[in-house]
């Protein structure tokens, strides 16, 4: 099926595009990590202004499509004086929108957490910062670990989205070839591949910390 | 040391305690026994600011138990807690987590914690179980390595809640000679128990609870031993011969 002429020809195209398909994911995991981790712990604050407002925020951006959250930061932005590339735009739509889902990993994560464990450590006299640092996230890490994985390999896939705005990673340089070449099926063969060969080390890692945080 | 007066609370219209009225002075040792459901843990769980009381009053060397976040910080270094379900850190060590609460509370220098928290599992019998995580002990063991770490805070009192009743019955009793060291070294302690033999060796007044109030209470002997009111001999009948 494989030409290697096509292969020396499309791969180097192909590898550009998972360069930035990379940095567009490692930039946005980033983003929806720290934000996600925001709205979760306002949620679980117990100030009922923070979490109606992270409640509020997460189920909105849950309930509309990406491929419109992109369209909306990169067209619509400019409209309020927001310029952004479209690398940038990708990356902060993906980051935001996958803050979200990680909001709710990592909150299933805190509300898993033992409430015997929150009451040892106030009956050691224990701050909620306190506690919160030293007896809840660590535990609520290792409960949100796996889906926190799987959050990942879905967000890595989705950067494919940001195609959509020109963004030419991986997805983008395939459709490219492939409009061009007429070669349909070695050059989205070889995309998927290259997908999936990126996920692997994330289901790796992600494998060994589970393994590691779960001896403990 | 405690003083407990005229406390109620209820849980929606759930009245669990109705009007307690209890004092516990420098190193008596206080057992609380009664039904589930009678409020005994609430009781207890109220000394140390877990739970609120909607009225009365609990004093806790001289400090009165409120909804102030200081009060309850400074209540809660004086009296420890040990669970029934021991609520070890399961991502600490024995020894961390004995150190947790002098290192990271009250601001101890780590070398000298550590040495106080060797010396404390040498107490309860844990010598050598310094570096192993909870989930790798007993249930007992899990227990004295609590017991470690409420003695950590060199508090003036301990609250044992139900500290056995999680336990294998076999290893019980390492638990109950742990505490009945402390009781014999005049630590003060209200323990709520279904031990009725180790609450009659050990404790200096026993106080039976029924529908969030107290029944009876007086010397943990007569009590125990020579119940005076009828739902008292009830209660000890049913515990003694289940069947």
């Amino acid at each position: 099926m494989f030409a290697t002429k096509d292969l020396a020809e499309y791969l180097p195209l192909l590898a550009r595009g998972a360069l930035l398909t990379v940095e567009v994911f490692a930039l946005a995991l980033v983003v929806a990590t720290l934000l996600g981790l925001g709205w979760a712990l306002m949620r679980v604050s117990g100030v009922p202004f923070f979490a109606g407002f992270a409640k509020a925020l997460i189920n909105t951006i849950r309930g509309i499509p990406i491929l419109v959250q992109l369209f909306y930061i990169y067209f619509v932005f400019p409209d309020i004086g927001i310029q952004l590339s479209a690398f940038e735009a990708g990356v902060i739509g993906l980051g935001f929108a996958y803050s979200c889902y990680m909001a709710e990993v990592f909150r299933s994560g805190i509300e898993g957490v033992d409430p015997g464990q929150v009451e040892a450590a106030q009956s050691l006299g224990m701050s909620r910062v306190l506690i919160l640092w030293r007896v809840v996230l660590p535990q609520a890490f290792k409960i949100a670990l796996p889906p926190y994985g799987n959050t990942c390999v879905m967000l890595l896939k989705d950067t494919s989205q940001a195609s959509i705005i020109t963004v030419a990673e991986l997805s983008f340089q395939g459709k490219l070839i492939a409009s061009s070449t007429f070669k349909n099926t070695e050059v989205y063969t070889l995309v998927a591949l290259m997908y999936l060969v990126m996920c692997v080390p994330l289901i790796v890692i992600v494998g060994r910390l589970e393994k590691r945080f779960g001896r403990k | 040391m405690i003083a407990i007066r005229d406390v109620r609370k209820s849980f929606g219209t759930n009245l669990v305690l109705d009007g307690i009225t209890l004092e516990v002075t420098q190193g008596e040792v206080v057992c609380v026994i009664g039904a589930s459901g009678s409020g005994k843990s609430t009781l207890l769980r109220c000394v140390n600011g877990l739970e609120s009381y909607d009225s009365g009053e609990i004093v806790v060397a001289g400090q009165r138990v409120d909804r102030d976040k200081h009060h309850i910080v400074a209540i809660r270094e004086k009296v420890a807690m040990v669970f029934q379900r021991f609520n070890l850190f399961p991502h600490r060590t024995a020894l961390e987590n004995v150190i947790e609460g002098p290192v990271y509370v009250k601001g101890e220098p780590r070398a000298a914690a550590i040495e106080r928290a060797r010396a404390l599992l040498v107490r309860v019998g844990l010598a050598g179980k310094e570096d192993e995580y909870p989930h790798r002990l007993s249930g007992g063991q899990q227990q004295r390595v609590a017991i470690a770490r409420a003695l950590a805070m060199q508090p003036q009192a301990i609250l044992f809640d139900e500290p056995t009743s999680a336990l294998d019955p076999e290893l019980v009793g390492e638990v109950l000679a742990v505490m009945r060291l402390l009781a014999s070294e005049g630590l003060t302690m209200i323990i709520v128990t279904h031990e009725m033999g180790f609450a009659r060796e050990v404790a200096d007044r026993a106080i039976f609870i029924d529908g969030g109030k107290i029944v009876e209470q007086g010397p943990a002997r007569a009590v125990l031993s020579a119940p005076q009111h009828e739902r008292t001999q009830d209660f000890l009948r049913r515990v003694t011969h289940p069947f």
